[in-house]
């Protein structure tokens, strides 16, 4: 049996579940990086002497490996258990950054690509969904609050990164001064950043790696005590993918993402088109960019203080308010947001609240539909529903906003047909959640659910 | 309730642990707080 095996990482009585969330965190601050790509982008596009559609690629390729790899490698990571799957995630990402460092130093930006992207990417997969089924087998109380900790630290991540990479490539390249608009660091200083952040990423996970356990019985999910979801369920992941219910979550997933990414993807430019009169902009480019930090907190907040309120209020609530809260603020800001920057603001920040507390919400809401069987694997296959919003949401905005006028010159009403879009979008997925029923028994996995009934009966008996 | 054979995890280790990821959170934090003022003083 190895260090890494999940039979070697059972916690031994006593051990503190309060170590897990900071074992998931050090992993997702990491990951989290991703969402910082854009401190990069200048740089990269004169390093390569490259358009920013070919530098953008590079993230896009990260979130569809995201998706994809989180699907397809989730049992996979379900039955290793979160260390093994650590520290894999940990090796693909630092090897994403070193591999992108090799090419911004030699000019090819295929290796940026295949680094960052590909590896890194399937890195990001196995890292997001890595602690995720261990927390909520920690805490079977508070499942929100656990999943709400680590998938905050995923948007935490890019508040860190953010300020991080800008004093690296300062530091590399002292005549970067990231503050100046349209500065640009050196290929050398560029490539020494990735490979630092490299090797700071991969120590940080392992630390995590080295943290984690899973709980006293957890060492084999064959002979586990599971928590069963609503009606006892208890499913596998591949029995789960063939009900009504994951794929009308998958649909409730994909609206909320598509709808946040529509105000996240283009948020400085258009707070600055809504204020937008004969030609200027009353909000400058600074403010513009503070309105970019303040969705970024509460993208980051939404995710722990939303999924902890699910706890209280329960999952499909919790989504009524996300999608139908969410539906009428995207239709006060399509209709009445430029009339003052602070409305605008406040409608904007709490759209993306609950675009985060989406994301940080849906492991506990797998949980209750499909217990704990496989929930870690059942979560990596509804990513795909992150990557083709991911996908979806631009597309939607940016195709819209292309038919109506030119960046620059766009003003509040040309947002009025994709924000109107998305209130669409958001209608779909209130109406699919509000049809998610339990699972039928008929998809149970029986043998499991009599073992488990029957360890709890003895659990229960031996303590008597 | 802890059981003679029960080592309860150290109360330091814990702290540590947050420590480590807490602060980078909290510098991050930080950061976006003093660029998200732009909003109000840009």
């Amino acid at each position: 049996m190895s260090v890494l095996d999940k039979q070697a990482i059972v916690a031994r009585p006593g051990y503190s579940r309060w170590l897990i969330p900071p074992a998931a965190l050090a992993v997702h601050l990491s990951i989290g990086q991703v969402y910082a790509f854009s401190v990069f982008k200048n740089s990269l596009v004169a390093s390569f002497d490259t358009s920013l559609t070919a530098i953008g690629w590079v993230f896009s390729i990260a979130i569809v490996m995201l998706g994809l790899s989180a699907a397809v490698l989730g049992t996979w990571v379900e039955r290793s258990g979160p260390r093994k799957a650590m520290l894999a995630s940990a090796i693909c990402w630092g090897t994403g950054f070193v591999v992108g460092s090799a090419g911004i130093a030699t000019g090819q930006l295929w290796l940026l690509y295949l680094g960052y992207g590909v590896i890194g990417g399937i890195g990001l997969g196995i890292g997001y969904i890595s602690p995720v089924s261990t927390l909520i087998k920690w805490f079977p109380d508070r499942p929100g609050l656990a999943t709400g900790m680590a998938i905050m630290g995923f948007g935490g991540g890019a508040l860190i990164a953010s300020p991080l990479s800008n004093r690296l490539m300062s530091l590399y390249d002292p005549d970067f001064v990231a503050t100046e608009p349209g500065a640009v660091a050196s290929g050398t200083a560029l490539a020494q950043t990735f490979l630092t952040l490299g090797v700071i990423y991969t120590l940080f996970m392992l630390i995590g790696a080295a943290l984690v356990r899973v709980p006293p019985g957890h060492g084999d999910d064959s002979t586990a005590e599971h928590s069963p979801g609503t009606n006892g369920a208890l499913v596998r992941a591949s029995s789960a993918i063939r009900t009504r219910q994951f794929w009308l979550l998958w649909v409730v997933l994909f609206c909320n993402v598509t709808a946040g990414i529509g105000i996240l993807e283009q948020a400085a430019p258009m707070i600055q088109d809504f204020f937008r009169e004969d030609g200027s902009s009353a909000i400058t480019a600074a403010a513009a960019g503070g309105f970019v930090g303040v969705l970024s907190l509460a993208n980051m907040s939404g995710r722990f203080v939303w999924s902890s309120l699910s706890d209280r209020i329960g999952r499909k609530p919790t989504y009524v308010m996300y999608l139908g809260v969410g539906l009428v603020f995207y239709l006060l800001l399509a209709l009445f947001g430029s009339a003052s920057p602070v409305i605008f603001v406040a409608l904007a920040a709490v759209i993306i609240s609950f675009y985060g507390g989406g994301f940080a919400t849906v492991p506990a809401y797998l949980k209750d539909l499909f217990g704990t069987l496989e929930v870690g694997a059942i979560h990596g296959r509804l990513l795909t529903a992150w990557a083709a919003a991911g996908v979806a949401g631009p597309l939607i905005v940016n195709g819209i906003l292309d038919s109506v006028g030119e960046p620059g010159n766009l003003v509040a009403a040309d947002y009025r047909p994709a924000l109107l879009t998305m209130v669409g979008v958001l209608a779909v997925g209130f109406v699919a959640n509000l049809l998610i029923k339990p699972v039928s028994d008929t998809h149970f996995d029986h043998d499991a659910h009599a073992a488990n009934e029957e360890r709890v009966a003895d659990r229960q008996e031996a303590t008597r | 309730m802890s059981t003679a054979d029960e080592t309860p995890t150290s109360p330091l280790l814990i702290t540590l642990a947050w420590l480590l990821v807490g602060v980078p959170l909290a510098y991050g934090l930080w950061q976006t707080l003093v660029r998200a003022s732009a909003l109000v003083n840009g």
